[in-house]
């Protein structure tokens, strides 16, 4: 029997790297690669928790993320081809034109 | 034994989520990423949660990755490749997404939750799981399924109105 902070470790290490990627890449595909690495990491604690308490609330909760993470990807995808359309560019630090 | 998959599972995990955030060209790591995906799967089977590993595999292996290679091939991003791929301050990053690591491992040294639902592994078993999934998600949890249905819908048309070339008037 795998003890319950392993996976809970695992989902912090996960969400820990997609928070790296999503702080230091200036590839705005690679940004949104890393939030879906952050929501897997959340995902992974959220059934884990729902295992080990014997209650199904966490993995309903956990298809509820995987239905936002389909529609913030294909919003998200959309931004982008707009962004390059207009600026032949995703990386996100040659677009300054809304800093104040 | 239980444990040998679940360190081979993590230490993918780990691994393909390093590669996907330090690879320099976007489809290696959308590949990496669906390697990725389908050891998440492995470990909600581990979990005894088989419908939501069917769901990763279908939902985001299936749609989501693809709609990123397809992105990234309409983009076309040869120049990508060589050029420089951090940001100017990625140390600070680097500090904080540690720093966040070293607290949270920490703080869950040990931690342990009562079962207190009424869904254990033989009531899970005896009911199926996508019978029991659904009779919570329909019932308990309704109108939040509503409210998907309905994010998923403003996704749409929000993706097709933002990717549409403007019409000249």
């Amino acid at each position: 029997m795998v003890p319950l902070h392993w996976y809970l470790w695992l989902s912090a290490v996960v969400f820990s790297v997609g928070m790296f990627g999503f702080l230091t890449r200036r590839n705005v595909i690679i940004m949104f690669l890393s939030i879906e690495l952050m929501l897997n990491g959340v995902n992974i604690g959220l059934v884990a928790l729902s295992h080990y308490m014997q209650d199904l609330r966490g993995q309903v909760l956990t298809l509820f993320v995987i239905a936002v993470a389909a529609a913030e990807a294909a919003i998200g995808l959309a931004i982008v081809i707009a962004m390059f359309r207009n600026r032949q560019t995703v990386h996100v630090d040659e677009i300054k034109e809304m800093k104040g | 034994m239980v444990e040998l998959f679940f360190i081979y599972f993590a230490i993918m995990i780990v691994f393909c989520s390093v590669m996907v955030v330090i690879g320099k060209n976007p489809v290696h790591s959308v590949l990496w990423m669906l390697v990725m995906f389908f050891h998440v799967a492995g470990v909600y089977l581990m979990l005894n949660a088989e419908f939501l590993a069917a769901t990763q595999i279908i939902v985001y292996a299936g749609a989501i990755l693809v709609l990123f290679l397809f992105v990234i091939m309409l983009l076309n991003l040869r120049d990508e490749i060589v050029s420089e791929h951090s940001v100017d301050g990625w140390p600070a990053g680097l500090a904080i997404a540690l720093g966040f690591l070293i607290v949270s491992v920490l703080s869950l040294v040990g931690f342990t939750v009562k079962a207190t639902g009424p869904w254990s592994i033989e009531e899970v078993s005896r009911v199926t799981h996508t019978k029991a999934l659904g009779g919570v998600l329909y019932t308990e949890y309704l109108l939040p399924f509503e409210v998907a249905s309905l994010i998923l819908l403003v996704a749409i048309v929000g993706a097709v109105v933002l990717a549409k070339k403007r019409l000249k008037s």
